[in-house]
C-alpha cells in the first residue's frame, strides 16, 4: 500500500502522467481512497491550470517601442563597425 | 506603429531566420517581435521588476542578433532565444541581490510536508470568480513569494512549458534538481492559492 508521503513524492509524475503504468495505477488507487491526497491532487491541478491560463501581460506602454528602437540602433552601429 | 516591412509579415519562421542570418535587419526584428511580449513576461516573472525585465529583453535580443549563426534550427527559435533571456534574467538577479546570494544550485530543503497544511477544496473556478486583473494580482503575489530558485524552475516548466531537460539545460541544474524544485514550487503555490480560493474563504481577502 502506498502512503500519503509516497503520493506526495510522486505527485509530479502523477500529474504530468510520466509514472509507469503500475505505479500510476497504485497512485490512482491511493487518490481514490484518501480524501486528503485527492484534495492535494485536485488543487495542485487547478493551480497549474490557472497559471497556464494566465494571459500574457501587456508590455507597459513605451517599453516595446523603446526596446525595438534601441535594438535597431545597436544593430545599425554593429553593422557600421564591422564594415558590412 | 510598426517598423517591419510589409514583406516580412506573416512569413514562415524558418524563412525569417534564413533572411535574418543573411543580414536582413527587418527580418530579424520581425522575428523577435513575435516573441518580445513572452520574453518580457518571463523576465518580469523572474526578476519581478519592469525595469530589469526591459533591460533583460533588450540585452537578450541584441545577444540573439550577435549569435544568430549559432542557432541551428533543430530547436524552436523561441526555445533558443528564451534560454538567452533566462540567463540574462538570472544575471540581473545575481547582480541585484549580491548581498543576499542567489544561487540556483544551493542545497535546499525540499521537504514536501511543510507545504501541505492547507487541505481544502476550492470554491468554484477562480477564473469565473475573479476578473483577469484580480486573478493576475493573486497569481503574481503567490509567485513572488517563492524563492528565486523555485520561481525560475516553475516559470520555465509550467508557464513557458519548457521540458524538464530544457529547463535543466538552461539553468545548469541536474534533472533531479529541476524535479524536486518544481515539486516544491507547485506545492507552495497550491498552498498559497488554496488559502485564497478555499470554500468559505471570503475572509481570506483580509490578507490582501
Ligand atoms: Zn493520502
Amino acid at each position: 500500500m502506498l502512503t500519503c508521503k509516497d503520493l506526495l513524492s510522486e505527485l509530479n509524475t502523477f500529474l504530468d502522467d510520466t509514472a509507469d503504468p503500475n505505479l500510476r495505477q497504485e497512485l490512482q488507487r491511493h487518490v481514490n481512497e484518501c480524501p486528503n491526497c485527492w484534495v492535494i491532487v485536485d488543487t495542485t491541478q487547478k493551480t497549474l491550470k490557472v497559471y497556464k491560463g494566465m494571459q500574457a501581460q501587456e508590455i507597459p506602454p513605451g517599453i516595446e517601442s523603446r526596446v525595438m528602437k534601441a535594438l535597431e540602433r545597436k544593430i545599425a552601429a554593429d553593422k557600421a563597425s564591422s564594415g558590412a | 506603429m510598426t517598423h517591419s516591412l510589409p514583406q516580412t509579415e506573416g512569413l514562415d519562421e524558418s524563412v525569417l531566420v534564413e533572411r535574418a542570418k543573411s543580414g536582413e535587419t527587418a527580418a530579424f526584428t520581425e522575428l523577435v517581435r513575435r516573441y518580445d511580449k513572452k520574453i518580457f513576461r518571463m523576465a518580469k516573472q523572474i526578476t519581478q521588476s519592469d525595469e530589469d525585465a526591459e533591460d533583460v529583453l533588450q540585452e537578450a535580443l541584441f545577444k540573439a542578433y550577435k549569435h544568430l549563426d549559432d542557432f541551428q534550427g533543430n530547436s524552436k527559435f523561441y526555445t533558443w532565444i528564451v534560454r538567452i533571456a533566462v540567463n540574462e534574467a538570472l544575471m540581473k538577479l545575481r547582480k541585484r541581490k549580491s548581498d543576499r546570494t542567489v544561487s540556483l544550485d544551493e542545497e535546499i530543503d525540499t521537504g514536501e510536508e511543510t507545504v501541505t497544511r492547507e487541505i481544502a477544496v476550492w470554491d468554484g473556478d477562480p477564473e469565473q470568480r475573479y476578473s483577469q486583473e484580480e486573478l493576475r494580482v493573486i497569481l503574481d503575489n503567490a509567485i513572488q513569494s517563492l524563492k528565486p530558485s523555485f520561481r525560475t524552475v516553475f516559470v520555465l516548466r509550467d508557464v513557458e512549458e519548457l521540458s524538464t531537460e530544457e529547463t535543466a539545460d538552461t539553468l545548469g541544474l541536474s534533472i533531479p534538481a529541476v524535479k524536486s524544485r518544481l515539486l516544491r514550487a507547485r506545492l507552495e503555490l497550491r498552498e498559497k492559492l488554496t488559502r485564497m480560493f478555499k470554500k468559505k474563504g471570503e475572509d481570506a481577502f483580509a490578507y490582501l
